[in-house]
Order: C-alpha cells, then structure tokens, then sequence
C-alpha cells in the first residue's frame, strides 16, 4: 500500500481518486503474484545447481512415466540410472524436481555402497502438465539428466 | 488424521549372495502439502514424511527425502545388494517430529 499522506483532508477529490485507483492496483496486483508463485522452469533450474553442482549431461538416467496422467494426485514413475555401481561410476544421488508444482522439489535419494543398482519407483502429485527432471550425481563429479513432460488431465493441488 | 500410519514393506526372506533384491515401501499417510484450504479458507499445515531410509546391518542402503510433491501413502520402490544375511531397518520421519519404523531379516546363501 502507498503511504497515504496525514493531511488527506487537504488533497483536492481528483488526488484521492487516483490514490485510491493506486491503492487498489497495488492489492489486486499483490494477490495476482500470490496467486502466481509457483516454481518456473527458472526456480526449478535454480533448484538443482544447489543440490548438484555442475553442468548435467544428457544420458545415463532414464525416466518411465505416462505421458498423460489422468489424475496429478499419483503418478507413477521409474527411475533407473546406467551405472555398475562402482567406484566413480556409483551413483551418489539422484534428484527430481518439477516446474509447475507450487515449490519445484520432489525428491532426493542417496544411495548407499550397499544399493545394487538405481531403479526406483515413486508416485508423484503433479498441479498441472509439466515438466519433469532428473538429475543423477555419480561418485566422480559428473551429473547426468533426463527430463519428460507429463501430460496431467485433472491437477494433484486442489484444494 | 494421524491415529492409522501404519508401514508396510515386502521384500524376500531370502536372497542368493550377490542377487538384487527389489525392495517395495509404503506408508500410509495423508501427505498434506500445506497448500490446500480448509472450507473455512484457512491454510491447512503442512504434514509429509519429509526423509525415509533404509539401513542394512547398520550400514546405509538407500535415504530419501521428500517433498510435498509426493503423493499420499507414499510408495517407494528400490533395490539392494544381498552380500550377507542381516537386518534391513526402515524408518519413516514424520514432520511433527514422529518416527514409524520397520525391519525385516533376510537370510543370504
């Protein structure tokens, strides 16, 4: 809200009128951004370079999901990444993150010396068609990714 | 909401040395991402399990950390390397600070 002047009572009608037009665009565009805050493919991207740092590469990691889901509140999805398991081809972690959720984060595993081998399955809430990606971080440094878009027919945010 | 969370898990009793066992979790739980409203227009707080692990004979075998993103009775599904017979122990943490644990033994030969 802008700050209204203590000697209102002195401004001429035509002044009020566009203070209070002013006053009111602000609220309206105040709850537009509210209503708007949600993750974007920035936020998502942005998201990522602080859980794994480093330029991904494609490959490596595939994702199996439908490509249209009929109901966002469960999706399921696999995950499995190429990798034996070993020395710097282990997978440390494996990240999932989303760009048109309200917050963009899914999930991050870490697997363990005792992890056979990457091939996870979850179910996820989607809001609405979007964008889908995994990142996997292996032992030597290097980041492998994949991402899908998935359809979604009725959105997992209702409230 | 919370009085019925109960953890479920199916893995093998046994394994060959060396084989990969699949591992299937899940647990049921209302998974409130925080972002609905009550009908009164009041936000609904958030409640998820926010970290799931798994550890095998004390040594970590798999941790995941959730988001609201993830749907109610979260199921999980991974694999792990049976080298030696042992215990696999689950736990659950909850956001209001409980934790929900399973375990389950498995013998290798």
């Amino acid at each position: 809200m802008p700050d209204l002047p203590v000697h209102v009572a002195a401004l001429d009608r035509r002044r009020v009128l566009v203070l209070a037009l002013a006053g009111g665009a602000t609220l309206i565009g105040g709850a537009l951004l509210a209503r708007m805050a949600r993750a974007t493919p920035e936020t998502a991207k942005k998201l990522l370079e602080s859980l794994a740092k480093g330029t991904p590469q494609e490959g490596k990691v595939s994702l199996k999901a439908p490509e249209i889901a009929e109901n966002g509140n469960t999706v399921p999805i696999t995950i499995s990444v190429d990798s034996k398991m070993e020395g710097g081809d282990r997978v440390k972690a494996l990240h999932i993150v989303a760009d048109g959720n309200p917050q963009p984060g899914v999930a991050s595993f870490e697997f363990g010396p005792a992890s056979g081998k990457v091939d996870i399955q979850v179910r996820l809430r989607l809001a609405e068609t979007q964008k889908v990606i995994c990142v996997a971080e292996m032992a030597d440094g290097s980041l492998w990714q994949t991402a899908r878009e998935i359809k979604v027919t009725i959105g997992g945010c209702g409230g | 909401m919370s009085e019925d969370i109960k953890p479920r898990i199916r893995v093998p009793s046994s394994a060959k040395k060396g084989e990969m066992v699949e591992v299937k979790t899940l647990i049921s739980h209302v998974m409130e991402s925080g972002q609905r409203r009550d009908s009164a227009g009041k936000p609904i707080p958030r409640k998820i399990i926010n970290t799931f692990t798994c550890v095998y004979n004390g040594k970590a075998v798999f941790t995941a950390k959730l988001e609201p993103a993830i749907s109610a009775n979260p199921y999980i599904s991974f694999f792990f390397k049976a080298e030696e017979s042992g215990k696999l122990e689950f736990a659950w943490k909850d956001d209001d600070g409980s934790v929900y644990k399973a375990e389950q033994a498995i013998t290798v030969a």
